[in-house]
């Protein structure tokens, strides 16, 4: 990486180590180089979550999931950026830096254990994993351990899932950026970087738009950041003797609280249609409104 | 004086059912409350004549924050005006859409105005004693959560579909917010938008999607799909496995990992049914399951099911949907 020290005014080169032509900036030349001599440094915060194939039961006064037999795995949100910091990891192995973040508490049994998932996390090549040990009550809490935990420690990237399978929040990730008071890009389906510069993709309705951001940045991943993978045994191995943090939480006061769950209403059972009267099914739409 | 503040998301030059959603949920929760609703467009020049929705939505006021600067999406500099304004005006209380930009600001805005956030809330909060109540969806629709916060400011954003828009007329005053985003909060540039090019409803607007499955064997027999939601006026979507190989393109595709979805009517033809698929469609308001396998899972979450071949059926239905539209076409 060095090289590009040496190369004409206004050439670069990607991460990837390809040489780009000429580019207007805004960007001080100093920082430029900068980044090329200095490490980049990732941080995925995952969350832990029941596998969606799991049955979902409740503690019997509706305050909690209930734990027993429940198998809890990476949020798949969340393995979309696992993915992309491994690639990253992989294009510039020496000058890549990656922290995999779960706030969290190991259940009882060896199926709901975050230490496992965050080994699994670092399988895929990543190098070092931090566990803030507390139940993450709500949003607000998590959000605040992590910016605690990252505010001094110069991330130039801060992945997050879109969102949470268990309760589908889409909170955390704006909260760290606000908190830290970073660009946020959300939904993200593809990032390059360059420079210093994050170039971006991100979901919109009816189509994407392209962004360009200095770093550090906080981004959230949407389906297509990368594609997902499955660590090979090499990195289990190598996984087993990686650092594993375990950190005290701060203190902070969560603002939501779960005050119950329910089962969703049932469905009743479905009205039969003859696939040779399909007339049957045009007239119970046309009489809910619906053709 | 306290109110409650509704970012009102203009595309477009228009405001979409996302922002008539979360209004309905505004006006209603003012209405427990006894305070006025306040719509807050954001914009980076005066919107034109699409204001007059938002007084017919509940809307008092409508506030207009202008400043060129906002032409692009940057949710920081969105965030920050929005925070301003509740902590200027005093408005404890805040309802955003839960749209892309919407789940975007949120939580920043959370931050900033320090207030809690509750989001995709599928109920109007509801003031108890120990604080405000609100019911949501957990666990990919496999439970309910009722959660609580008695901090303020309250922020809630609202589930798509789970309001239906309701018209409340109202004469709204028009005021003008003066705010100029800071430099550090435009640090993000939206350099380009790309559309996908379509003459299509977009997925997660459309009221009526037909979706199809590995059930059709190959994308050359979509032509039966495309035809069945054309007389339908749907959106089309597919499973996973099938934008995954490449039969359809991946913005089709609905569930856990792809758009999650709840239009008033949801035909799946040729899908299983797998949890994943339906974490994206299960809160549909009417479900039609046209699959050959009388177990496939789809039946369970059904309101009305074809046990037969899509290749059959599925040209039938069309050809009676659409004798059923030429004879109430007057
Ligand atoms: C972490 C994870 C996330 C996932 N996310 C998603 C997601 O977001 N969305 C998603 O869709 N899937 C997702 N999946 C995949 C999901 O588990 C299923 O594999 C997938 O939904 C199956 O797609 P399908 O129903 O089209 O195909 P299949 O399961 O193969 O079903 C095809 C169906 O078509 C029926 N059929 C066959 N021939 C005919 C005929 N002639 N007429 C009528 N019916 C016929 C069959 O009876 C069968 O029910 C995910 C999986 C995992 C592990």
């Amino acid at each position: 990486m060095e090289a590009s020290l040496s190369l004409a005014e206004g050439y670069s080169i990607w991460v990837d180590g390809s040489l780009l032509g000429p580019r207007s900036t805004e960007e001080p030349r100093a920082r430029r180089f900068l980044f090329f001599c200095t490490e980049m440094k990732i941080l995925c915060c995952i969350s832990h979550v029941p596998d969606t194939t799991t049955r979902i039961q409740f503690t019997s006064d509706g305050r909690a999931l209930d734990r027993t037999g429940v198998t809890f795995v990476i949020n798949p949100y969340d393995d979309f950026v696992l993915a992309r910091a491994a690639e990253l990891k992989e294009k510039d192995p020496s000058n890549t830096h990656v922290t995999v973040l779960c706030v969290g508490k190991n259940g009882a049994s060896s199926t709901d254990n975050v230490d496992a998932n965050l080994r699994k996390a670092l399988a895929l090549g990543l190098d070092e994993a931090v566990r803030i040990d507390a139940e993450p009550v709500d949003a607000f809490f998590a959000a605040n351990q992590i910016a605690a935990f990252a505010r001094d420690k110069g991330f130039d990237l801060l992945f997050f899932g879109k969102e949470s399978i268990d309760y589908n929040g889409s909170q955390v990730a704006g909260m760290v950026a606000a908190l830290l008071d970073l660009p946020f890009v959300s939904f993200a389906t593809s990032i390059e970087l360059m420079n210093g510069t994050a170039k971006l993709t991100r979901e919109i309705t009816g189509g994407k738009e392209l962004i360009e951001s200095p770093l550090p940045l906080v981004l959230s991943a949407q389906k297509g950041l990368a594609e997902w993978r499955i660590p090979n045994v090499r990195g289990i191995m190598q996984a087993k003797s990686k650092p594993l943090h375990v950190l005290a939480p701060v203190s902070v006061s969560p603002r939501v609280f779960t005050v119950r769950h329910e089962p969703p209403p049932p469905r009743g059972s479905f009205k039969k249609i003859d696939p040779d009267r399909v007339e049957d099914l045009v007239k119970e739409l046309a009489n809910k409104g619906l053709i | 004086m306290s109110a409650i503040v509704v970012w009102a998301e203009l595309k477009e030059d228009r405001f979409k059912k996302p922002t008539l959603e979360a209004l309905t949920a505004a006006h209603r929760w003012a209405d427990s409350l006894g305070l006025p609703v306040w719509a807050v467009v954001i914009a980076h020049e005066p919107p034109k004549d699409a204001l007059s929705i938002l007084g017919e939505y509940g809307a008092d006021k409508v506030i207009k924050v202008v400043a060129p600067e906002f032409a692009n999406f940057s949710p920081n500099a969105y965030a920050r005006a929005l925070a301003v304004l509740m902590r200027e005006k005093n408005a404890s209380y805040a309802v955003l859409p839960q749209s892309y930009d919407g789940r975007a600001i949120a939580p920043m805005l959370s931050i900033w105005a320090d207030a809690a956030l509750i989001s995709g809330a599928t109920t109007v909060p509801e003031k108890t004693e120990e604080g405000f109540m609100a019911r949501r969806i957990a666990y990919s629709n496999k439970g309910i959560e009722w959660v609580r916060s008695a901090h303020l400011p309250l922020i809630i954003t609202v589930k798509a579909s789970a309001f239906v828009p309701e018209k409340k007329p109202k004469t709204a005053t028009e005021e003008e917010f003066s705010f100029k985003p800071k430099p550090e909060d435009l640090r993000l540039k939206v350099i380009g938008i790309e559309k996908i090019a379509t003459d299509k409803i977009p997925l997660t607007e459309a009221e009526v999607v037909v979706s199809a499955g590995r059930g059709l064997k190959g994308p050359e027999n979509w032509g039966i799909i495309e035809e069945l939601a054309q007389v339908l006026g749907a959106a089309t979507a597919c499973s996973k496995p099938v934008a995954d190989v490449g039969w359809r393109p991946h913005h089709e595709h609905v569930g856990q990992t792809g758009i999650q979805i709840s239009p008033n009517l949801y035909v799946a033809i040729g899908i299983s049914g797998a949890i994943q698929h339906l974490a994206g469609v299960a809160s549909s308001k009417n479900i039609v399951v046209i699959n050959n396998d009388p177990e496939a899972p789809f039946f369970k979450v059904a309101d009305y099911g074809i046990v037969g071949d899509a290749f059959e059926v599925v040209p039938r239905l069309t050809e009676a949907i659409r004798r059923y539209k030429e004879q109430h076409a007057h």
